[in-house]
């Protein structure tokens, strides 16, 4: 096996690294770029504590190989607050305890931000559904949810 | 293992031929990412065909719609145009997976997968889509209920591989449904599904009916007897369950983790009713 | 140490929703999780797994896989030792199999390479030669006398002789005349139930990071939920000494309970010790759940008597549970809990454990009482049904209370069970009609909770902030918690105060995070670091001052003159003790060191709404309560999530959650996609409403939260499909199929 040279744009600044053919986004992102907001906790995506978008558009990076990331723009859970800055999002999570051990929440904000990107005022079914790729075993998503609308609401007012 | 890019057509059917190890086509990757990290396939070659002319649009052609093989189901959803006419396919393509699965998913690979279980394929198959297959030779056009032959097996040849899916112009009140069985809401793989198409004629009477199963066989059912237990009626009482007793009939499940034989048999027949009253609501008839 | 007797205490920090220290880490992608260490050179462990669901291992040749490019080390159970000490004897057998792979993913070799190729390659290249044995995966099949013997010569003594040889321990407890007590009765319900093994579902797998120094000296990295038992596990499997073994906690991804033993960690010290350098093991979700901790499955009978008036005569339950290929004990916990919300003159409760083909059972949240409730609460329930009362007022009027004798033993004191029953006869969801099609199911549910070893440092820096180092990695929020205690016991504010989570050099001994223990030991510790602090702050001052250190009293962040005989000296506050602390004898810190006991036990009511789709067999949860006591609820958001994330893990265990083997013993879901637990799609609101009655035996009358939430879904969801399809369930998960099933067996 022979190594890839991918160019890509990661959380907006031009990226370059090198990857095995068989590796996945996910890998690369972790172990490349030292990026290690995203999680494994299944490889097969079923849980989505690995969500990232990648050309706008939310994906599980375990579920896409590096080498297709080729010019395409990715955005994780490292590149949403603004410097300290934290995201709407971000703060509501901390305001609601939208999170227990954290570990599926990097997953979650990348998805729930795709959602509010597209759509400003969801109900709650449609964060409930949009957000079932993403697995919490803490929370019981009760306060997930929560904390979604309530930073929907907060973002719609400003 | 090899990570290609082939920008034409023959490009890819001249890596696909030439390999002389397994090989594997790229387009959403959410199934062929799966297999590999499971170590379930090795494969020497891996083809990623989104680079293709024309395998990420989705154009209108003859009063229905071409589907490039590299359109995610996600984009698929948000085309207002083919879900207005094949609202069944678009939303059997949209169960698949969750949101993530739904931007790299796409109908071409849920059908190239294989599964009996693949939520697409019933849809597609009760709409009579049909796949472009390329590979070395001409292009050519073939059904989808004739591409998969069994669990993870297809009718494709060696270095052929499918390029889009073309759904046909509808007549007037026509619609499609597709329903599945999982047991939460979300992310599970269909334990049974029905997918019903069906035109009315002027007085609100089924026409023509086309009535499709999944995860009850080795492959995607097109179940004639239950498209005429519902042919002339207006899904009365008697008609729906005719139809579901010939779903039910037509089935030959397993048992395995996700259900019984006696539960597929069951509710892919509850399905179909359930189903043909989208459907028949849809196209614009009164029950 | 004592509810604070000065009067009902006015808090000024405890109960508020504070930030989290570690929120903005978690927000941002910044916190370090298990997998997400690197050390320089680091190599990648993987680990090989049986096939097989029971095995003799004749032979492992590891020769092709040492000769590939890249591999550094590879280790089998030739390499260690086992250890004397029969537990830690079965961790290390379960960690590396020796002669026999116990159940299908037992670990049978590892390798350390420097890339996940080549360690990938290195474990295909292991031939391991098995003689495929009879295997038994089914609790009351592994009880029959002819069953295959899953390990020879395990039983305990408290196992009668004639029983087959595959039960390992029996238990018995109860009190009273059963005989007198159901011939009392008016109807007598006997039923027998079963429910299903499941995984406590972690979103982050294992992981570790461990070096090994030529010298000895090793440092892990890992998650867990207890440092210093890894460092107990891992010194002990690999004969090493506790003070050449340093662990941190990682972040935690999750536990529940799983993560409260070890897996990987002694591997993953044997490869860096053979190879030289680090390695890092990262489990698979397949591994996750092939090989780590599912709960018991079980089997259990069930006999209550009830009076017209809904009064229980008598109870007894028969409890067979399986922790897999290795003996435990949690029937106990199963058989002690399993009638604890009654008073009750006569019950006895019978428990056993079995060994089974199936991986070595962990801790999952109350480990043993969600089963044994669930069982004990159907028939309950169904006594309601057949006599017609209220299942609320039933379980009012049999209400264990302060000074019942309770079901295993000892006499209660102040509990919360009765108001939290009250609270939900109240709640407006009690009160609210089902519409046509939905029915409502309750359930009460207990947990015991545990107090345990524990060991806080507190320092007062110079500018007025405050350290506290504690043991115990935080799974919900404890950093908070416990810097919202020092905070008010010190009187200074919260955002003064920063928690750290110790490693196993920087501080004594704590026990795992289990038994819901954190919140109430390691803060009963800490508000006694914070008073050893307090003491010496006040001892500074009266040197100042020149008066007895008796004659200084702590309030409000600052000590004061103690009354007008004292002296008349303006307050000093904490910043400014602190300030000149090294003019006035140097660093002030507090400390404290105890194994607490008087944890208060903990009592939730559930109520669960809901609908059958009759065609489908199909459960949509409608609406959802959880009433709970805590004590003292120290940070409310917490305690709801617990309240809600136990009540969920309940739903999906009662719904869908299950191991299945097939007919070879393998494991046929081991996998998010097939081993399915709720998606948040799933799910209504969860509503909550704590309760406070406070815990006598901690200062601020807390009382664990974390487990006893997973215990009611299970007969709260059961009693409602029941009601819904006019069929009494006795099978968990209640799967489609399985409704569908009982549905077209009634209708006949």
């Amino acid at each position: 096996m022979s190594a890839i040279t991918v160019s890509t744009t990661v959380n907006g600044d031009a990226v370059d690294f090198i990857c095995q053919p068989d590796e996945s986004l996910l890998d690369a992102l972790r172990g490349r770029l030292g990026l290690t907001g995203a999680k494994e906790g299944c490889g097969t995506g079923d849980c989505g504590a690995c969500s990232v978008t990648v050309n706008g558009r939310l994906v599980c990076s375990c579920l896409m190989l590096a080498a297709e990331a080729e010019g395409a723009e990715i955005g994780t859970v490292e590149g949403i607050a603004k410097g300290n800055a934290l995201h709407p999002l971000q703060q509501s999570f901390l305001d609601h305890a939208g999170l227990q051990c954290g570990v599926c929440t990097p997953g979650i904000l990348v998805a729930a931000k795709a959602l509010l990107d597209r759509n400003p005022d969801p109900t709650d079914e449609e964060v409930r559904y949009w957000l079932a790729g993403n697995l919490c075993r803490c929370t019981g998503y009760d306060k997930i949810i929560r904390a979604v609308q309530s930073a929907a609401a907060q973002m719609r007012s400003a | 293992m090899r990570y290609e890019k082939p920008q034409t057509v023959a490009e890819a059917a001249r890596l696909l031929t030439g390999e002389k190890g397994l090989s594997r086509i790229l387009a959403g990757g959410t199934d062929v990412l799966v297999q590999l990290k499971a170590g379930l396939v090795e494969p020497d070659l891996v083809v990623d065909i989104k680079a293709l002319p024309g395998v990420r649009s989705i154009v209108a052609e003859a009063g229905g719609f071409r589907i490039g093989a590299a359109v995610s189901n996600a984009q698929l959803g948000e085309d207002k145009a083919v879900r207005a006419l094949w609202p069944g396919v678009v939303e059997a393509a949209n169960l698949i997976g969750s949101t993530q699965v739904q931007g790299r998913a796409t109908m071409v690979g849920n059908l190239c997968n294989a599964s009996p279980a693949a939520d697409a394929v019933p849809a597609l198959v009760a709409a009579g889509a049909v796949a472009r297959v390329a590979g070395p030779g001409a292009a050519r056009d073939v059904p989808v209920e004739k591409i998969p032959t069994g669990p993870g097996k297809t009718k494709l040849k060696r270095g052929e591989f499918i390029t889009s899916i073309f759904l046909p112009a509808r007549p007037p009140r026509s619609a499609d449904a597709y329903l599945r069985f999982i047991p939460r809401t979300e992310m599970d793989i269909a334990v049974a599904s029905a997918a019903v198409s069906l035109t009315l004629d002027e007085d609100g009477r089924i026409a023509a009916a086309r009535v499709a199963l999944g995860a009850v066989a080795p492959t995607v059912l097109l179940v004639e007897a239950a498209a005429k237990a519902i042919l002339g009626s207006r899904l009365e009482d008697p008609a729906l369950e005719a139809l579901a007793a010939a779903c039910s009939a037509a089935a030959s499940p397993i048992d395995d983790k996700r259900g019984t034989v006696e539960f597929r048999k069951d509710v892919v027949g509850v399905l179909a009713k359930r189903a043909a009253r989208i459907a028949y609501t849809r196209a614009g008839g009164q029950s | 140490m004592a509810l604070d007797s000065h009067g009902k205490r006015e808090f000024k920090q405890i109960g508020t929703r504070v930030a989290r220290p570690d929120g903005i880490d978690k927000v941002t992608g910044r916190a370090l999780y298990g997998a997400d260490m690197s050390a320089p050179g680091m190599l990648v462990g993987r680990i090989l797994r049986s096939p097989h669901a029971h095995a003799r291992i004749l032979r492992i040749d590891t020769s092709e896989a040492e000769a590939i490019p890249g591999v550094k080390a590879v280790v089998t159970g030739a390499d260690f030792s086992i250890p004397d000490d029969a537990a830690l004897a079965d961790i290390s057998v379960n960690v590396m199999a020796r002669t026999k792979a116990l159940y299908d993913g037992h670990a049978v070799a590892a390798v350390a390479a420097t890339s996940a190729q080549a360690a990938k390659a290195a474990l295909k290249a292991i031939k391991v030669e098995y003689e495929v044995l009879p295997h038994v995966t089914d609790v009351d099949a592994a009880m029959a006398p002819d069953a295959p013997v899953v390990q020879k010569g395990r039983s305990l003594e408290s196992v009668p002789a004639g029983m087959g040889a595959n039960v390992t321990h029996h238990c018995e407890f109860g009190h009273g005349d059963l005989e007198a007590g159901f011939a009392r009765a008016d109807k007598i319900v006997e039923r027998s139930f079963k429910t299903a093994a499941t995984h406590q579902g972690y979103i982050e797998p294992h992981a570790c990071l461990a070096t090994m120094n030529g010298d000895g000296r090793a440092d892990l990295w890992c998650c867990t939920q207890g440092q210093y038992m890894v460092r107990t596990v891992c010194a002990g499997v690999l004969g090493i000494e506790a003070s050449q073994l340093r662990v941190t906690a990682s972040e935690i991804g999750g536990g529940f309970g799983g993560k409260t033993t070890v897996f990987i960690e002694p591997v993953a010290l044997m490869l860096a010790k053979k190879s030289g350098k680090p390695v890092k093991i990262v489990m698979t979700r397949d591994e996750v759940f092939k090989a780590t901790g599912p709960t018991v499955s079980t089997s259990i009978d069930v006999k209550i008597g009830m009076t017209k008036a809904g009064r229980i005569t008598a109870g007894a339950a028969t409890l067979r549970y399986s922790g897999g290929a290795f003996p435990n004990t949690t029937v106990d916990m199963g058989a002690q809990a399993a009638f604890a919300a009654y008073d009750l003159d006569a019950v006895r409760t019978v428990g056993w454990n079995i060994l089974t083909n199936r991986p070595k059972e962990s801790a999952y949240r109350a480990p043993g009482a969600p089963q044994a409730i669930y069982a004990v609460e159907s028939v309950v329930d169904e006594l309601c049904l057949a006599l017609n009362l209220d299942p609320l007022d039933v379980r009012i009027l049999n209400a264990a209370r302060k000074g019942t004798k309770s079901s295993y033993g000892p006499t209660f004191d102040d509990i919360g069970l009765l108001a939290t029953l009250e609270a939900a006869k109240a709640h407006p969801h009690y009160n609210t009609p089902l519409k046509p099609g939905q029915s409502r199911g309750v359930s009460c549910g207990f947990w015991f909770n545990f107090g345990g070893n524990t060991c806080v440092s507190l320092n007062i820096n110079t500018d007025g902030t405050v350290g506290v180092t504690e043991g115990n990695p935080d799974i919900g929020g404890s950093r908070a918690s416990i810097s919202l205690m020092a905070a008010e016991e010190l009187g200074v504010p919260y955002d003064k105060v920063r928690t750290i989570i110790a490693d196993t050099a920087s501080l004594g001994y704590n026990d795992v995070t289990d038994g819901s223990r954190v919140t109430f030991a390691v803060g009963l510790a800490t508000i006694k670091a914070a008073r050893d602090a307090i003491k010496k702050m006040c001892g500074r001052v009266a040197k100042i001052w020149g008066i007895d250190e008796d004659a200084v009293e702590w309030r409000d962040g600052a000590a004061h003159p103690a009354g007008p005989n004292a002296g008349k000296f303006p307050p000093m506050t904490l910043e400014e003790i602190a300030a000149i602390s090294f003019e006035t004898g140097g660093p002030i810190a507090g400390h404290y060191e105890v194994n607490a006991d008087g944890a208060g036990v903990s009592f939730g009511v559930h109520l669960c709404d809901l609908e059958v789709d009759k065609e489908t067999g199909q459960t949509t949860i409608l609406r959802y309560t959880v009433f709970q006591d805590a004590g003292k609820a120290v940070h409310p958001d917490y305690v709801e999530g617990q309240m809600q994330g136990g009540a969920v893990q309940g739903i999906g265990w009662a719904l869908n959650e299950e191991y299945i083997y097939g007919a070879d013993g393998r494991l046929l879901n081991a996998g998010f996609l097939d081993y399915r637990i709720p998606v948040a799609s799933d799910l209504p609101k969860i509503d909550t409403q704590i309760l406070e009655i406070p815990n006598p035996g901690h200062p601020y009358g807390v009382r664990g939260v974390g487990e006893t939430g997973i215990v009611p879904p299970l007969a709260a969801v059961s009693n409602a499909v029941s009601r819904a399809i006019d069929v009494r369930m006795h099978e968990l998960p209640m799967s489609p199929p399985r409704v569908l099933k009982a549905i077209k067996a009634a209708r006949g």
